[in-house]
């Protein structure tokens, strides 16, 4: 089978447009056919410090990154020193021939861990301190090396459109290093014309500059560069395919099902969605007047958490987006929402921790905390989706979860799908069900909020229901939300609150409890989106007649422990993969299901686990030379 | 049919102590809800935590009983979700200017058409009389086992410089005087801040009913001096009458000045009313036209039980 799996690599210094380069890199070649799964690494700073992209390219489904890079495009030198040893045999580099004598001390940003260790490496091979030095071993690597002056490409660009003012544009330094890129591969020109005129839409004179630039580059490439062994000329397109970013998918999700209210305070990596929402504040709606999200930023997460109860008491679905520090401020308040009842869904965008951990860095950090959260005993949900496109149609499901069953529910997401550009099939808004379960349109008779019912969950009224007038209080209440602490009814009203555990348990369907891709003797057991790397490192297994099955935990809290445990009765080995340090999920496993977790591999460097790595574990667990506690370090 | 105060009264049993001046800010809420006719289920009254906490479910009106120093943030939420929504926020001074304290400043920015009233005791009652955040530095209520190290908050210039568009003080034994703020700090276009003088009779016997009467300033005609002086009596024009940066400044600094009156002399009415600043519901319908006949809480979001919003020219521009 002859199959395209192609990875492109360009770094540089934060705010020089490494994420522009990339997008217009990705959407190329999704116009072109391919799949694609690109990642963004970046470090808590606004400008100067290392950031890159990987973009793979497939002509197959696609769900991870891999540890080889075809191609790097890189503009300084630290991309080159961070990356150099990436890149595969065969593979390329296309790089500022002007670096060439930068040596390791002049590149500030190289922080001195990574500098001793890259150091050991020169000095072990006998190699200059400097790019050059790389470049050397690199090339014994088997590496091609494609060296070109940026600053000669925008003087000859500049000359050739007599636009002087482009000889000294750095900033066109991205979009050279696509295009060079882009050209070697042989894509063919017109798709990069093209999709830099969309991006550049509403900037006509930049997208012309950037038109020209690119024009020039590619040229450049495709005259003056030698021979690159792998070509990306383009495949038949699948109709209806979106190039998303991994924020977009709850976004979407939370204007499709009637998310009205987000409030929220900025932190990394959640606010890119609250941005977006506010960005598409103004909704269209299906025969009906326009429609719209009020997204408020607040004071703190303390203030987003309480208006979003707030306006969840008025009816309005509600919903606020952070990440672990931001939620750790709200856990008084899930407590409030979880003893008055109220639904409200808190999309926890994970990251590194503990503390600010890693700012800008991935980690599946939260689960027990997340299960945990809040002082005292209350029902709450929490679910996590696996990649972008279960996001979407997740998010409807979580709204419709915190509705019926009058709990607050946390969707857990992460840093590695926030910030992940991915190929995926359209979204379907149709399949969108919403269900607000017990929510009153009108009030007859007497009206209790907190009255006694056969399955435990009373009628809602809102705020400004005629004739519905309720009580809401965090501490313990009778029937109609006035405060108590008799004995009898406390026991009553906590029981009963509880009671939704095991009806959430009975209620939400299977398949969106859990999801298994097969069950084998070797069971792999993961949540979130560690799923993706999971499962392409599976099928690089299947391809050498080793089967290994996966199962996908979504609905985390209640736990499934007795689905989970009936599924997975015919595996002999189980092996829990996620990106903490403590086994979270397997800690969680072993409380419900009763069984030990056999090996784990785990990833706390904060970068997203690659395909390759899991492979390369799994690989040694079916061996029997695996360690119980594999532990992933790859990626700058 | 008209409303009486009795109807916006819940048969709770109301377990302030004998005396608390809490009782005269909740009667002077109901009378002026009820003055107001104001219907009572588009009314919702938010609480803190404390003893002015319980005051939501005294007031038989949608009551939400919230956290500690969180109120403003639940009572913003509900009131920017359904704008058409009448509501008061209360709490106690600790839970407004301690615990609280940044929401308080927030809320001033921005500005959401509702009223909140403090209630001011200087004292942390239901914990047993600690100091709080309106106590004097190196004054020593009854239960401190040491003078206060605090300096104290003046609530009244912390709102005018927070911006807060309507800024008053009451007394909690002045019930009609309060009943006819709180009318105009509800109907005021924008956040209105009642800061009510409310003695605590267990804990704080500092600042008594007696003390504000002034009972100890007796002069020798034993004519009582009360301390406390209402504004308007006094020719005192809170109102920022039209939009120039001098006339602004003179009312904010006036109002500040005021503010800083204590001791002897404490005045109480609107020190600050200033309705050119809009208001957050009028911001957020600048930039959502139809908000304020389409608020988040009245959208239809489905029909026949699936999403009925049309996100396809946002998917249109992803898809390649």
């Amino acid at each position: 089978m002859s199959s395209t799996d192609f990875t492109w690599l360009i770094g540089g210094p934060q705010g020089s447009g490494v994420e522009s380069g990339a997008n217009i890199f990705s959407r190329v070649c999704a116009e072109m056919g391919y799949q694609v799964f690109g990642k963004r690494e970046f470090y808590s700073n606004i400008k100067g410090e290392h950031s890159y992209f990987a973009v793979r390219i497939s002509d197959q489904k696609i769900n991870s990154n891999v540890n080889d890079v075809t191609l790097m495009a890189s503009f300084d030198a630290e991309t080159i020193f961070r990356h150099y040893n990436e890149v595969i045999s065969g593979g390329g580099i296309i790089y500022d021939a002007d670096l060439e004598d930068v040596a390791t001390d002049r590149v500030h940003t190289l922080d001195a861990p990574f500098r001793e260790r890259l150091h050991k490496t020169l000095e072990s091979k006998n190699k200059p301190f400097s790019i050059a030095g790389v470049l050397e071993i690199a090339k014994e690597n088997g590496v091609k090396l494609y060296p070109v002056s940026f600053k000669a490409i925008l003087e000859a660009l500049a000359e050739e459109t007599e636009n002087p003012r482009l000889k000294g544009l750095v900033r066109m330094f991205n979009v050279i290093g696509v295009s060079l890129s882009l050209g070697l591969v042989k894509m063919p020109p017109d798709s990069l014309q093209k999709t830099i005129g969309t991006i550049f839409s509403k900037k006509k004179e930049i997208a012309k500059i950037n038109q020209q630039t690119a024009n020039y580059s590619y040229n450049y490439a495709t005259a003056k560069f030698e021979e690159f062994h792998h070509t990306l000329t383009g495949i038949q397109k699948e109709p209806g395919t979106l190039l998303v970013q991994g924020f977009q998918g709850t976004a979407l999700g939370k204007m499709a099902c009637g998310c009205r209210m987000q409030p929220y305070y900025p932190i990394t990596p959640a606010s890119d969605e609250s941005v977006f929402l506010e960005s598409n504040e103004i909704l269209e709606m299906i025969d009906d007047r326009p429609g719209s999200t009020a997204v408020i930023q607040t004071e703190d997460e303390i203030c987003a958490m309480g208006m979003t109860i707030g306006s969840a008491l008025t009816g309005t679905r509600s919903a606020t987006c952070t990440s672990g520090p931001g939620f750790a401020l709200m856990t008084e308040m899930l407590g409030w929402a979880g003893i008055n009842e109220v639904p409200v869904v808190i999309t926890n965008y994970q990251r590194s921790g503990p503390s600010t951990g890693l700012p800008t860095r991935h980690g599946q950090d939260d689960l027990l905390f997340s299960v945990f959260a809040g002082h005292g005993d209350f029902p709450k949900i929490v679910y996590a989706s696996g990649d972008v496109e279960e996001s979407f149609y997740d998010t409807g499901n979580v709204f419709n979860y915190a509705d019926v069953f009058q709990v607050p529910v946390i969707h857990l997401m992460d840093k590695f799908i926030a910030s992940s550009v991915v190929t995926c099939p359209r979204f379907d808004s149709s399949k969108i069900t919403i269900n607000r379960g017990k929510l009153l349109d009108k009030v007859e008779g007497e009206y209790e909020r907190f009255a006694f019912t056969e399955d435990g969950i009373s009628p809602r009224s809102r705020l400004g229901l005629d004739n519905g007038i309720f009580w809401d209080t965090g501490d313990e209440s009778d029937e109609k939300g006035h405060i108590t602490e008799d004995p009898v009814l406390r026991v009553k009203m906590m029981d009963k609150r509880m009671s939704r555990l095991d009806l959430i348990l009975k209620e939400i369907p299977e398949t969106e409890k859990v999801v298994s891709f097969g069950v084998e003797d070797y069971t792999v057991i993961t949540w979130g989106s560690s799923k993706g790397p999971i499962l392409d490192a599976i099928d690089m297994l299947k391809k050498e007649g080793i089967s290994i099955g996966l199962v996908q935990i979504k609905l985390l809290h209640p736990f499934p422990g007795d689905y989970v445990t009936s599924l997975l009765k015919n595996a002999k080995i189980i092996i829990d993969v996620e990106a903490n340090h403590s086994a979270q999920l397997g800690k969680l496993f072993k409380q419900n299901v009763q069984r030990d977790i056999d090996y784990s591999i785990l990833k706390y460097t904060g970068r997203a686990m690659t395909s390759t790595e899991i492979y390369d574990s799994l690989k040694k667990i079916v061996e029997n030379k695996a360690d119980k506690r594999e532990v992933l370090m790859h990626g700058a | 049919m008209a409303l009486k105060m009795a109807d916006f009264k819940t048969d709770v049993h109301n377990d302030w102590c004998p005396g608390c001046g809490d009782f005269g800010i909740v009667n002077a809420i109901q009378m002026a809800l009820a003055e107001m006719g104001v219907e009572r289920d588009k009314t919702a009254i938010f609480s803190g935590i404390g003893c002015s906490g319980k005051t939501s479910h005294y007031i038989n009106t949608y009551g939400v009983h919230t956290l500690h120093g969180r109120v403003l943030t639940f009572a913003q939420g509900a009131k920017i979700a359904n704008p058409e929504m009448t509501i008061v926020a209360v709490g106690g001074d600790g839970d407004g200017l301690g615990i609280g304290a940044g929401h308080f400043v927030a809320a001033g920015r921005r500005n959401v058409n509702m009223t909140y009233i403090i209630f001011d005791n200087g004292v942390y009652g239901l914990t047993k009389g600690q100091a709080s955040p309106t106590l004097k530095l190196g004054e020593q209520t009854k239960s401190l086992p040491s003078p206060n190290t605090n300096y104290n908050v003046n609530p009244i210039g912390l709102a005018v410089a927070s911006g807060f568009t309507f800024v008053a003080r009451g007394y909690s034994y002045d019930v009609r005087h309060l009943k006819d703020l709180i009318i105009q700090a509800v109907n005021h276009k924008g956040l209105s801040f009642l800061d009510v003088l409310q003695p605590c009779p267990t804990y704080n016997d500092l600042n008594t009913r007696d003390w504000y009467a002034g009972t100890d300033l007796m002069d020798e005609a034993q004519k009582r001096h009360s301390r406390i002086y209402k504004l308007e009596e006094h020719g005192y024009d809170p109102e920022v009458h039209y939009n120039e940066e001098a006339e602004v400044n003179e009312r904010l600094t006036q109002a500040l000045i005021k503010s800083l009156e204590w001791g002897n002399k404490i005045p109480i009415g609107v020190f600050y009313k200033n309705e050119i600043i809009t208001p957050y519901t009028t911001r957020l319908k600048d930039k959502i036209p139809n908000y304020m006949e389409n608020p988040p809480a009245k959208q239809n979001i489905s029909k026949n039980g699936i999403s009925n919003t049309d996100i396809s020219h946002i998917l249109d521009s992803l898809e390649v």
